[in-house]
């Protein structure tokens, strides 16, 4: 995945003289993950540059150059960092186009790795997405695999609103795809049916998506046909995806690695009894994080959505 | 420093005008509020946060600046935005909340935007700074001799983004300008008590950057030590802090009961107010006949005047506007 992103701000900025980076160690060092490697020969100084520590000065700078015509790619170094530059994200960025009425506007990308699973510390583990889809005015994907990550940073790149785009640390390097070579883009607000089923759906997104695919496909000798659901991006929303699905299987399992109360999860809940209630034919599961800050690495397995919780709550959704 | 006759007769009229404007405002917003003060009353609901007697600093370094370069202004904007030549209609239109504002009315008095002059404010102490900075950045990076003005308070030289912008714009020699207008208060608590420094220039030293210090709202001293710092950021020479000691004659907001300061005091300073002085000193020292700022003055407040007669006149937004232009 991380060669993946590297290609689509390449092949963009080779494409648009615009496309800048910036962000802490994105220059010599290639960013901590290395995710601009090499950008900083290929495009020189002045095109992709290393800041101080200083998140909000990176958001809020990444602005003023949006505005006077530049597209920046930001890069938050780990998600956790990104309380720092609360304001300028969600009060500044995210409202501009609203509060001036479209006449100043902001196209940035804020990139950001996300998620645990790789025995970091809190802070350097955090999944924070429902905190900016509760801000109106942001774009947020989260992409599951490379050629999700390559399409839909290049159409986040080429969006005309800021875009938090956020990268699971833990599948950077987890799995090998094959990936086209040619730039190519994939819609945001349309999502991917990663498995048809029958039985049961279970809506995911981003770092969670490959688990709850590789179980999916273990339950089919199980008996149990399960959907899965990709979501790619939260806002804008597939809704009309899950509806569909819903009304098909009557059984809902929403999987995220963020902590539960007030997750993204419990907005799809709210959605789905909105949309679809009498298709229900059980109480929706989720199967998420704690409600805790991010754990110490010893139980780091417990607290994220495993096999055993997941499996286990899609039997007791069988049950019904 | 010898000044051309025309900027010192542009800064006046453009003083006049902003003091006409406040004024003019502090009667609008005041409508329907009395007897009991009801923020949510009148032609203007909200907060309002006015300008009067904070002029110099405005028109000081404005009267430096062209069309390109940027200015991003704080919570009480409505001095930079004339003295950027923010259009006067749309922004009383904006103020007061009508279709025909900047914003089509929903940014209000504290979000003005005019991508004409490239002026923005917000509502947030200091979060102007770095998309000055970014616009610095922007017009170095386009080969451009574009300046950038971020005006803040006193109040947002403590905040985070004030130090995190100026490290970064001195670290890039960027050409950024950052106006701290000391007008004694952050609301209620004065600067001696919020503030570890006695003027905010000496904390340039911190970046390695210049610092200028203007006294006593002084229309001439701000001139100069702008056109300085204009000059020497179109030259590529780097950024500058300038801190202006102003006076805020009203409250912080209309409506503050004042309570944390003698009623004496705005008595006093209106006593040496920067207009009047401004006009005496360019009768006696240079010459220029009352009877042409009479004129000035008259023309300024017709401007006004219609402005405010646009924005009543013109139409609120329907209320699904109020859902719009969220995304592209």
């Amino acid at each position: 995945m991380i060669q993946a992103i590297n290609e689509a701000m390449r092949q963009e900025m080779e494409r648009d003289e615009r496309v800048i980076v910036l962000g802490e160690d994105v220059g010599k060092n290639g960013g901590v993950f290395r995710a601009t490697d090499g950008l900083l020969e290929q495009f020189g100084d002045c095109r992709v540059f290393d800041t101080p520590l200083a998140e909000s000065g990176i958001i809020g700078t990444s602005i003023g150059l949006a505005v006077n015509g530049f597209r920046p790619i930001a890069e938050i170094q780990f998600l956790g960092f990104v309380y720092q530059a609360m304001d300028q994200l969600a009060a500044q960025a995210a409202r501009l186009r609203f509060r001036s009425a479209g006449r100043f506007t902001c196209p940035i990308v804020v990139r950001s790795p996300y998620g645990g699973g790789v025995r970091t510390p809190e802070l350097h583990s955090d999944a924070l997405e429902a905190l900016f889809a509760h801000s109106p005015g942001l774009k947020i994907v989260m992409p599951s695999n490379a050629f999700d990550a390559k399409g839909l940073l290049i159409t986040a790149i080429r969006d005309e609103d800021p875009v938090l785009f956020l990268e699971p640390m833990k599948l950077y390097r987890a799995l090998r795809m094959e990936v086209p070579n040619e730039p190519y883009e994939i819609p945001l607000g349309k999502a991917r049916i990663v498995k048809e089923g029958e039985d049961v759906t279970i809506i995911s997104w981003g770092a969670t998506v490959p688990l709850v695919a590789k179980l999916a496909e273990e339950m089919t000798t199980q008996g149990i046909d399960a959907e899965v659901i990709d979501l790619r991006s939260l806002q804008p929303l597939d809704i009309d995806a899950i509806v569909r699905s819903v009304e098909k299987t009557g059984r809902v399992m929403i999987v995220h690695e963020a902590v539960k109360t007030n997750g993204f999860g419990a907005e799809i809940a709210a959605l789905i009894s909105e949309r679809a209630l009498f298709s229900l034919s059980a109480p929706i599961v989720r199967v998420t994080g704690y409600d805790t800050p991010y754990p110490v690495p010893s139980v780091e397995d417990e607290w994220l959505p495993n096999a055993a919780r997941i499996v286990e709550g899609v039997q007791t959704l069988m049950r019904y | 420093m010898t000044i051309s006759i025309d900027h010192l007769i542009w800064m006046y009229e453009t003083m006049y005008k902003i003091r006409y404007y406040e004024d003019k405002m502090a009667e609008a917003y005041a409508e329907g509020k009395n007897p009991v003060f009801n923020i949510g009353a009148g032609p203007v609901p909200g907060e309002m946060h006015l300008a009067t007697g904070q002029e110099p600093a405005a028109v000081g370094i404005c009267v430096h600046l062209k069309k390109e370069d940027t200015v991003t202004s704080p919570h009480r904007p409505h001095h930079h935005a004339i003295a950027k030549g923010v259009n006067l209609n749309r922004m009383t239109a904006e103020i007061f909340g009508k279709v025909t504002g900047l914003g089509k009315g929903k940014g209000g008095h504290m979000h003005l935007f005019d991508p004409d002059v490239k002026f923005s404010c917000g509502g947030i102490v200091g979060a102007g700074i770095p998309h000055a900075l970014g616009a610095a950045l922007a017009a170095k990076k386009k080969g451009t001799d574009w300046v950038a003005v971020a005006f803040i308070g006193e109040g947002a030289a403590n905040q985070g983004a004030f130090h995190e912008s100026l490290n970064m714009a001195a670290l890039w020699n960027l050409p950024l300008i950052v106006v701290i207008e000391n007008n004694q208060y952050g609301i209620s608590v004065p600067k001696s008590a919020s503030t570890s420094v006695p003027s905010n220039d000496i904390r340039a030293v911190a970046y390695g950057i210049k610092g200028y210090y203007v006294k006593d709202n002084d229309p001439i001293e701000m001139y100069n030590v702008s056109k300085e710092a204009v000059e020497r950021a179109r030259k590529g020479e780097g950024p500058s802090i300038i801190e202006i000691e102003t006076y805020r004659y009203l409250g912080h907001f209309q409506g503050d009961p004042e309570v944390y300061r003698d009623k004496n005091e705005v008595a006093l300073l209106r006593e040496k107010d920067p207009i009047v002085r401004m006009r005496q000193f360019l009768m006696k020292e240079h010459g220029i006949e009352e009877q042409r700022l009479i004129e000035l003055e008259n023309k300024a407040r017709q401007e006004v005047e219609a402005a405010y007669q646009f924005a009543r006149e013109s139409d609120y937004p329907e209320p699904e506007d109020a859902l719009k232009d969220l995304f592209v």
